[in-house]
């Protein structure tokens, strides 16, 4: 630790430029991908935040005043880094998913559950007691699955509502989109997920899984 | 009537904010008649509830061995980091 200290306060020396980032991606890359993967819920992506993370930090190094701890000061990074993702995210797949939504002759997940009158063409089954589910492990296995497997901008915006327990106008205000769009892409977070989870259910029960 | 794909977007936008009364009669009058309806809501409510317990349990386990870099993803980066370095590097002088 007094070791990485002193480099610090050299930052000038042609060894601390060479060994800074590399140092930095060991020392702080499982923490820095953990700590996006459960924003992002999405590995590729969170892979690539940790990336684009420390190449800003080895860019703004210079300016880096050692104030912050250098796992704070990245992890600062980082959290920018995930919010100009899912904002960019969020206003590339709006579009689609409003025209989808009006648009009924669209193949769509979602759409393929209603007929042309909005009526269930494959109606919700029973999953059985909530709280018993809720304590059974493959069941949160499932969930966990089912998340991983949504739209990355629709397992965002359903884990900033959902996990990070934010409200709709906070959500709307950080990704700079309508609440119509939130509302929707949460609508079809939630849509998604359900039908991934009864159908996850649906194969334990005849013994698939 | 709404219809069931009414009825669900309603119901998932009442796990965000409170619908106007009107909006929240005509979708218990649907629910009244509509089974399965009903299975969903009770799905949509057990999604919002499980998030939390995943929330709550992935706070103890974030420390476990899956969140970490794959050596894969450790290497591309690492390489990204040298080219953006000596890029730098060369700028510099």
């Amino acid at each position: 630790m007094v070791k990485v200290c002193a480099m610090h306060n050299n930052p000038n020396k042609n060894a601390d430029v060479e060994s800074d980032p590399a140092r930095w991606l060991q020392e702080y890359g499982d923490v820095l991908f953990g700590y996006a993967l459960k924003r992002l819920h999405h590995t590729a992506q969170a892979e690539d935040a940790v990336q684009e993370t420390l190449l800003a930090a080895l860019k703004a190094r210079a300016s880096y005043a050692g104030r912050a701890s250098e796992k704070t000061w990245l992890v600062g990074i980082l959290k920018h880094k995930i919010i100009d993702l899912i904002r960019k995210q969020a206003r590339e797949t709006t579009v689609d998913d409003i025209h989808a939504l009006s648009d009924l002759s669209t193949e769509n997940s979602i759409d393929e559950l209603f007929d042309e009158r909005g009526h269930w063409i494959q109606p919700p089954q029973d999953w059985g007691n909530p709280e018993k589910m809720l304590h059974n492990q493959q069941f949160m296995e499932f969930f966990r699955r089912c998340l991983e497997r949504l739209k990355p901008a629709h397992a965002q915006i359903f884990s900033l509502k959902e996990l990070a327990g934010q409200t709709i106008e906070e959500i709307c205000n950080e990704l700079d989109v309508t609440a119509t769009n939130c509302s929707v892409m949460l609508y079809r977070a939630r849509m998604s997920l359900r039908r991934c989870l009864e159908i996850q259910l649906a194969d334990e029960n005849s013994g698939e899984l | 009537m709404l219809s069931c794909k009414e009825v669900c977007h309603f119901v998932s936008e009442s796990l965000d904010q409170q619908l106007p009364w009107y909006t929240r009669l005509r979708v218990r009058l649907h629910l009244f008649i509509c089974k399965a309806c009903r299975r969903m809501v009770k799905q949509m409510a057990l999604l919002q509830t499980a998030a939390w317990f995943y929330g709550a349990t992935d706070e103890q386990t974030s420390t476990e061995e899956n969140d970490t870099l794959s050596e894969n993803a450790r290497s591309r980066i690492l390489k990204q980091l040298q080219q953006a370095n000596s890029g730098s590097a060369d700028h510099n002088a």
